[in-house]
């Protein structure tokens, strides 16, 4: 694979004056008519940009992403993320001119081919999940678990039921979770998980009461088993009057065997960037749209796609009266969506059906081999949903080598590290999530590293502890990134 | 099934390993009343070959009409290096750069990219990008919140010549957190201090001063920062980046500078794609980092002492401080971020302020040919950047519908938003519209108009 | 096993408290916290004049991996946060209980309900 060896120069480095990519710019230069803009709004100096020629910066940047793992390059077991194969078509459809340079205000008339996509996308997330209604125009997960947990408390609100500011969450939830019920002006009320995975439903009844508005789960959990109590569980939360939200991020473990509507969520969101396998692109752009159940129809976010007749159009404010408002100043991200909305015309109905199928078994595959292998696993008991958690708290505490160890040295084993410390409650975790794109080669290798590196552990910890050996830089001083921030480049004082 | 390795051999080794019979024994945990017996609702399966007609039909279906809206959304040239090295694979299918290791590409480049934009905004820091320009307002409001030390009333000021969908996405965002959006009428077009007088003496936290503004006007940034200054506010500046290849950055407004800067990185090499995927940002000084939103990268060194990139003041984020996190941000928009990257290292500082001067000179040709049109004339006459509010003496929907038939996006109809206007349009020209553009336009209004007024 | 001086009081949230001779109370982290947060990267010590209450939430401690708040162990009112901790954070991690103090108040109140260096080392291994 064409992994850079080197470490590449910092752009600016490049820059002489007088360099450029001219076939880049207008051929007139033209100055603003100073009698048009007075002067005290014009810039003085330039800004720090760099002056490089069209090969310069196509190699440099190239040469950067020669420095990342990807899916398309590493088997990327990342535990909650679902690093599934982005497919090409899903990117060469969504950026056909037509998609690409519609502005997002103009007409309808103009926008009816994309409209169609959307309002189909809406109606196959309904499918899948067991929703009554979908909005897409949250930009990511987080964004979504905003919208969700706003329009629990303006359902509440809306009945005049103002007491209700009390969001539970187990413990094991995603920092989103927690952090999400605070942004919209809610207390967060945690719950234990028990031994086996599961809520501690005991724990629950005793914190439902007439302050709830609503609980916050992701089903399977954080902890990689399913809820095998949910229907109990609903039915204690809206016993006492709140409202059930579901964290869609796992949502690939289950696609096509349960909907999150049938289990009694009244809201979710989904993680298209995740289940919907739209790019990860290094850090986003996702999208996360929710579905909602009838009762909070009237409080979806907008613009949602409507259909009158035969003619699609965006509903607004002036539809949903009673919708938590606007999150962005456009529709979402339209790009992200038309590429979901391609992958599930690709995958279809029978498609559908077997991405929960083969993501549960690649999981379960990988645990019962590393668990045969020596790895303890954290809910031996339980079977995999599409991930299962690995605790290396033995070899920490025997041998001195952590999951973080592990994980690195995995990198010079070709592998990306699945996801480490989370959730918070198992010590030394490593959850790890093949997806159903994996085949059997593929697994098994990471299967030989991990046990190569477990070997490793046991006669040269120091060997493991000091990885990784082989990327193009060692393992990096957080701390000092921490104390001595250096979060711009400055040209070297002359 | 057309991503799926597995063949039937594979499937029969996997499940022995396993110890079960068949895949659906693998879900016996899940209630059996709980399982899906079908998704009718749900399409047969098409090939690759079948959904690219299809989306060739529905994409052909739009065309591609010539466009004259900006309105927060702007329609540039994208060298095609930009996107040919962000859809590589390598940047495209990367995860959040978690594992420095496996990730120095990603943050490099985001490193890069917080300098440039830091630079272009005259601030002294950046993070690694928030959704888009409207939750970035929301975002700065609630920062300038935790950032003022003595302002308690967490008041902050929104003028009407903000964009109204940045207005309504930072309500919709932040009032949860008990942040209450003030608006400032603004009835000619720009802020004066005539606007803002009842606010002196208040307690208020931050205002917010978009440049140019909604309308193109372009505000008096010195005199509104100064009085923000004086009374105690900080300022949040809302401003577009292409702009800022000619127009003074807001950390070099007035006499201490904007406190924050936001916007939106869409017309930096990102297309218009029919609203998303864009790239907020987000800029400070120093002094106010630890209370900024979002991921932020910095240059580190490794285990022998080699220069390294890792993500880092992380313990503000969700992921650690969780209740008590800055936001509940976690993916932004990476990729975006790699094309503005991209698109700033080729265009350098020469060929933006090209471009920015390319646009102020077609927005100008644009207004002079259209008001040379009867029935047509220019609100704010003022200095402008980029985008001219015209007004008209009849309703103007079925103007642009008229002009959307011959092929023509005209502009961006103001009526819901700014009723007060009477028929009045924004219309916007980038580097992108020539004289032969400009001259398409302006007949076909000639005659949309005439014809109008003989049906009347 | 962590360093618990016999001539301070505690808290179950890791906070201690000395008595200075002139009635004047130091707070700061214990031993077993500094550990468990690892590298200190940044503090953020209170502001002099700050009236506090009993487990009002007053500094914050950031690690890498952690961010955590700092509880008032009593009520009282903030003479100063400790100026060098802006500089050095390190210095909670190789001095807890000297140059890393967080804060200096001025008692409201009798101190009450604090830990005893014993007690507070039982709570520690109660904790687990």
């Amino acid at each position: 694979m064409a992994m850079l060896k080197h470490p590449e120069k910092i752009i600016f480095e490049y820059s002489r004056p007088q360099r450029g990519a001219f076939g880049q710019w207008p051929t007139e230069p033209g100055t603003p008519n100073s009698s048009d803009i007075p002067a005290n709004l014009l810039r003085k100096r330039a800004p720090l940009l760099p002056e490089v020629s069209e090969l310069e910066v196509v190699r440099h940047f190239t040469r950067l992403s020669q420095l990342n793992f990807s899916i398309d390059t590493h088997f990327y077991p990342l535990g909650s993320c679902t690093m599934k194969y982005n497919p090409k078509a899903c990117n060469q459809f969504a950026m056909l001119p037509g998609f690409l340079n519609r502005h997002p205000l103009a007409p309808e008339s103009t926008g009816q081919g994309f409209l169609a996509c959307m309002y189909e996308l809406q109606e196959m997330l309904k499918e899948v999940t067991g929703m009554q209604g979908v909005a897409l125009s949250p930009m990511a997960g987080a964004h979504g678990e905003f919208a969700g947990v706003a329009m629990i408390r303006a359902y509440h609100r809306a009945r005049g039921d103002l007491a209700r500011n009390e969001i539970i969450v187990p413990i094991a939830a995603h920092g989103t979770n927690p952090a999400t019920a605070t942004m919209c002006g809610c207390v967060v009320r945690e719950i234990p998980v028990n031994d086996e995975g599961d809520v501690d439903v005991e724990a629950l009844k005793a914190a439902v009461g007439p302050n709830t508005a609503g609980i916050m789960l992701t089903n399977p959990s954080t902890c990689g088993v399913f809820e095998r109590r949910i229907k109990e569980v609903a039915k204690i939360v809206h016993d006492a009057g709140g409202l059930l939200y579901y964290d869609g991020a796992n949502l690939n473990a289950i696609l096509g065997k349960v909907r999150p509507g049938d289990m009694g969520f009244d809201v979710i969101h989904m993680n298209l960037h995740k289940t919907f396998s739209t790019p990860h692109g290094g850090g986003g752009p996702g999208a996360g749209a929710v579905g909602v159940g009838a009762r909070l129809l009237p409080f979806m976010p907008i613009p949602v796609v409507g259909k009158d007749g035969d003619q699609y159009r965006w509903l607004s404010e002036k539809d949903l009266p009673q919708s938590i408002g606007r999150l962005s100043a456009f529709m979402g991200n339209a790009g992200v969506l038309l590429r979901a909305y391609i992958y599930m015309r690709m995958l279809g109905r029978e498609g559908m059906h077997r991405v929960g199928e083969y993501a549960t078994l690649n999981a379960n595959y990988l645990m019962a081999r590393l668990a045969k292998a020596g790895f303890d696993l954290a809910y031996p008991e339980r079977r995999a949903s599409h991930e299962f958690i690995v605790t290396a708290k033995r070899q920490a505490r025997d041998l001195g080598v952590t999951a973080m160890d592990i994980a690195k040295r995995l990198l010079d084993y070709g592998f990306h590290a699945p996801t480490t410390y989370f959730p918070l409650l198992v010590p030394e975790c490593l959850l790890i999530e093949p997806t159903e794109t994996e085949s059997k080669e593929a697994l098994d290798g990471f299967i030989d590293a991990m046990v190569a590196i477990l070997k490793e552990a046991e006669s040269q910890a120091d060997f493991v502890r000091s990885a990784p050996h082989t990327m193009t830089v060692r393992r990096l001083d957080d701390v000092r990134a921490a104390r001595q921030l250096d979060l711009t480049w400055k040209p070297a004082a002359a | 099934m057309p991503f799926n390795p597995h063949t039937p051999k594979d499937v029969e080794q996997m499940l022995a390993a396993i110890g079960v019979k068949k895949i659906e024994d693998l879900f016996d945990e899940i209630p059996k009343e709980l399982r899906i017996e079908s998704l009718a609702g749900i399409p047969d399966a098409l090939n690759e070959m079948q959904i690219g007609r299809l989306m060739t039909a529905r994409a052909a279906q739009d065309g591609t009409p010539l466009n004259f809206i900006g309105a927060g959304a702007y329609e540039h040239h994208i060298p095609a290096a930009v996107w040919a090295v962000t859809t590589r694979g390598e940047f495209y299918s990367a995860y959040t750069p978690y594992q420095a290791e496996a990730s120095q590409g990603t943050l490099q480049l985001i490193y890069e990219y917080q300098t440039m934009i830091s630079s272009l905004t005259g601030m002294e820091v950046s993070n690694a990008s928030l959704y888009e320009g409207g939750s970035a307002v929301a975002e700065a409001s609630l920062m300038a919140i935790r950032a003022h030390r003595k302002s308690k009333s967490q008041r902050v000021l929104v003028p009407t010549t903000l964009h109204p969908n940045y207005r309504k996405t930072a309500v919709a965002t932040a009032t949860g957190q008990g942040v209450r959006f003030e608006e400032v009428a603004c009835p000619k077009g720009q802020i004066s201090l005539a606007d803002l007088g009842k606010y002196e003496g208040e307690d208020i936290t931050a205002i917010v001063i978009q440049q140019p503004n909604f309308f193109g006007v372009l505000e008096d940034v010195d005199a509104l920062t100064d009085w923000a200054h004086a009374n105690n506010m900080l300022v949040i500046g809302s401003v577009n980046p292409t702009s800022l290849g000619v127009l003074k950055p807001p950390g070099e407004w007035g006499a201490r500078g904007a406190d924050i800067a936001c916007g939106d990185c869409q017309p930096l090499g990102v297309p218009l794609s029919s609203g998303g995927p864009y790239a907020g940002f987000l800029t400070t000084k120093m002094e106010f980092v630890r209370q900024m939103p979002g991921r932020i990268v910095g240059r580190t060194v490794d285990a022998n002492g080699k220069q390294g990139f890792a993500l880092t003041l992380q313990a503000r984020e969700q992921h650690i401080r969780r209740g008590k996190a800055t936001s509940n941000i976690c993916t932004n928009q990476g990729l975006l971020v790699t094309a503005a990257t991209i698109y700033l290292s080729l265009l350098g500082p020469e060929g933006l302020a090209r471009v920015a001067n390319e646009c102020h000179r077609a927005s100008l040709e644009l207004v002079a040919a259209l008001t040379r049109v009867k029935g047509v004339r220019l609100a704010f006459d003022r200095p402008r950047f980029h985008e001219a509010v015209l007004q008209f003496d009849r309703p103007v929907a079925p103007i642009l519908a008229e002009l959307a038939r011959r092929g023509i996006v005209g502009g961006y109809d103001l009526g819901s938003d700014y009723p007060e206007l009477g028929h009045a349009l924004l219309v916007c020209a980038t580097e992108t519209r020539t004289a032969a553009d400009i001259e398409t336009y302006a007949s076909a209004l000639a005659e949309t108009l005439k014809a109008a007024v003989r049906a009347a | 096993m962590s360093n618990i001086p016999a001539d301070l009081k505690y808290t179950k949230s890791h906070e201690w408290v000395r008595t200075l001779a002139n009635g004047d109370v130091e707070v700061g982290i214990t031993d077993h916290a500094q550990g468990a947060l690892g590298d200190l990267v940044f503090v953020e010590v209170p502001e002099s004049g700050k009236t506090l209450k009993v487990g009002d939430a007053f500094a914050v401690v950031e690690s890498v991996k952690a961010a955590s708040d700092v509880y008032a162990p009593i009520a009282g009112a903030v003479l100063e946060g400790n100026p060098a901790l802006g500089d050095q954070p390190e210095l909670i991690n190789s001095e807890p209980y000297g140059a890393g103090w967080i804060a200096r108040m001025k008692p409201g109140a009798q101190p009450q309900g604090l830990l005893s260096a014993a007690e507070y080392q039982a709570h520690l291994a109660a904790e687990g």
